[in-house]
């Protein structure tokens, strides 16, 4: 065992990138909301990719650890403490067998990320340890984690960082962190109204240009009812519109759909597999992150950019995170 | 019958998926169509795709644009996925379009059951034997699973008992329960929240994600109806357990 729950918090699940090739079975793809963050996370604990983490929302759980453990948080910052002292994010930290890992008042952003060396060790289910809440499979037991859960590890394939676990810090404190933290989007996390990119849909041109220009152009406001499965946005001011009966089909990860009442919903890491409402368009890819980490009441706007631009910043941001890893091996490995 | 690939269009679905479309509106023939040219994509094995999504018009294509990069950029991972897949569907008239597999539902249309199937039957002046009838009588075509895991839309639905969904939604629909709204019937895998019209209710599981295919029903295939009784219905309930 690597871990209990001492504390259940809102809303903490297990998530790795997603449940890919169920969607013809109507199977949500589900994974983590902030993909970046769990991508990262996994990095700085010598994790492959397709690890399991926990996705921790706005009120954190509290850990007991049960065995010296390497970990990594990032994402939001939800005022995480370890042993009653800050726990540094962004950059691996072992923690000593006996510490204590609790959360407390939300900093900025909505999502943190925590990976363990290894992965959480929880079964596969439809080919992802991704949790669907909603139909309670996948993750632990299908389920949001509650007081008195054992979380295990996976054995880690990488040994890293094992001189903070030597070090003196460590003995005294009961964890240990590197001075050093790769690069976060903490700042951005905090601007309000967030800046989120799309790409327009097959239905943009269709829509009528008095609701194209305010969507482009006002800002939103997450509305309450927001969750893994959408976001609910308010306050843009796009008038009802009648938009008629359109054939169900296949929406994604960030699709901006248009219901008649003209307030948007952008379908997020639960989304169901089909949608019948006209679409806006689509987040880009590199901001959902930024999305994912928005909470109901915070403000946000649209701007419209080209398909070709969107794929382009996936690729930059690819090789950034290639450089992030590069620099993540040559300290782990001293 | 798809002349050629030309006949096919695509559009992008944000930076990460993209929509083939294969008709312009719902009927067995263009479901049958978009079956056989999804399974023909799935068998390529096209790098970085993950998923297929068919649909009532369309096949969704969910890839990952950092596995389709162009060096030099002069193309978006977009473009290089279509041309890929065209090159590799050379000529789609010699795809063979042919029939899914019929499967049998076994239906308890007994009051218990089926709690709507006197206000479907008041509606279109019907009665419930009648409606029954009119159900059990087509072969269905699997539409779409969406909605929910395993969630079947089948058409084409009679005309003479299509009804509007209920103005109020039923926070939970019993799973089984086979019902109809707009031109669709469908069939709920699990206990969910829902607005069709419950004529009925199958013994049969339709969605079970402990297997390797967690769906019963798959798009395309064909479906008909078979009424049972209900000492019928819970002894296949028995036999399930």
């Amino acid at each position: 065992m690597t871990a209990q729950v001492t504390r259940a918090g809102l809303l903490t699940t297990v998530q790795d990138l997603g449940r890919y090739g169920m969607q013809r079975f109507g199977v949500p793809a589900s994974g983590a909301m902030d993909r970046h963050s769990l991508r990262v996370a996994n990095r700085l604990v010598g994790n492959a990719d397709t690890a399991a983490a926990l996705e921790i929302t706005l009120v954190g759980p509290a850990l007991q650890f049960d065995s010296d453990t390497l970990i990594a948080l990032c994402g939001g910052n939800l005022g995480a403490v370890i042993n009653d002292m800050p726990l540094p994010m962004n950059r691996p930290v072992w923690i000593a067998r006996g510490s204590r890992l609790a959360f407390g008042q939300c900093v900025a952003g909505c999502r943190a990320y925590l990976a363990l060396a290894g992965g959480v060790d929880v079964p596969e289910v439809l080919g992802s340890r991704s949790t669907y809440l909603r139909a309670g499979f996948g993750g632990f037991q299908g389920r949001a984690l509650k007081a008195g859960d054992q979380i295990d590890a996976l054995v880690a394939t990488q040994s890293y960082f094992q001189k903070l676990r030597e070090s003196q810090a460590f003995r005294d404190n009961g964890f240990a962190a590197p001075k050093w933290s790769v690069r976060a989007d903490s700042a951005r996390l905090g601007s309000h109204p967030q800046h989120i990119r799309f790409v327009a849909g097959r239905h943009w041109e269709h829509l009528p240009p008095s609701v194209r220009n305010r969507f482009a152009g006002e800002n939103f406001r997450v509305g309450t009812a927001s969750d893994r499965m959408g976001y609910r946005l308010e306050g843009g001011n796009l008038e009802r519109h009648d938009y008629g009966d359109i054939a169900s089909e296949a929406v994604a990860f960030g699709t901006i759909q248009l219901p008649p009442d003209g307030n948007p919903i952008v379908l997020m890491a639960d989304r169901q597999t089909v949608g019948g409402y006209p679409r806006v368009g689509e987040v880009a890819s590199v901001d959902l992150p930024l999305l994912a980490q928005l909470k109901p009441g915070d403000t946000l706007s649209f701007e419209r950019i080209a398909l070709s631009e969107a794929q382009h910043l996936v690729h930059r941001q690819m090789s950034a995170l290639a450089q992030i890893e590069a620099s993540i091996l040559a300290a782990g490995s001293q | 019958m798809i002349s050629a690939n030309t006949d096919l269009s695509f559009s992008p679905l944000g930076d990460r998926a993209l929509l083939i479309e294969v008709g312009d509106h719902a009927d067995p023939a263009t479901i049958a169509r978009i079956r056989a040219l999804a399974d023909h994509l799935a068998q390529l094995r096209l790098p970085g795709v993950l998923d297929f999504v068919p649909a009532l018009c369309t096949i969704g294509v969910h890839y990952d644009p950092e596995q389709w990069r162009d060096e030099s950029e002069a193309r978006t991972p977009y473009e290089m996925l279509i041309e890929r897949i065209q090159r590799e569907l050379p000529d789609i008239t010699s795809l063979s379009v042919s029939e899914g597999p019929l499967r049998q539902i076994p239906v308890c249309y007994e009051a218990d059951f089926g709690e709507d199937l006197t206000t479907l039957a008041d509606a279109h002046g019907l009665s419930t034997q009648q409606v029954v009838k009119i159900h059990s009588a087509t072969i269905y075509s699997v539409y779409m699973i969406g909605f929910a895991p395993g969630f079947a839309y089948l058409g084409p639905l009679d005309e003479r008992l299509a009804l509007p969904r209920r103005e109020t939604p039923r926070s939970r629909v019993p799973a089984g329960s086979v019902a109809v709204a707009n031109q669709y019937t469908g069939i709920y895998p699990a206990d969910l929240p829902g607005g069709w019209h419950v004529i009925g209710r199958t013994p049969l599981q339709l969605f079970d994600p402990s297997l390797e295919q967690p769906s019963l029903l798959s798009a395309g295939d064909r479906v008909q109806f078979k009424p049972i009784g209900a000492t019928e219905f819970r002894a296949l309930q028995t036999d399930r357990q």
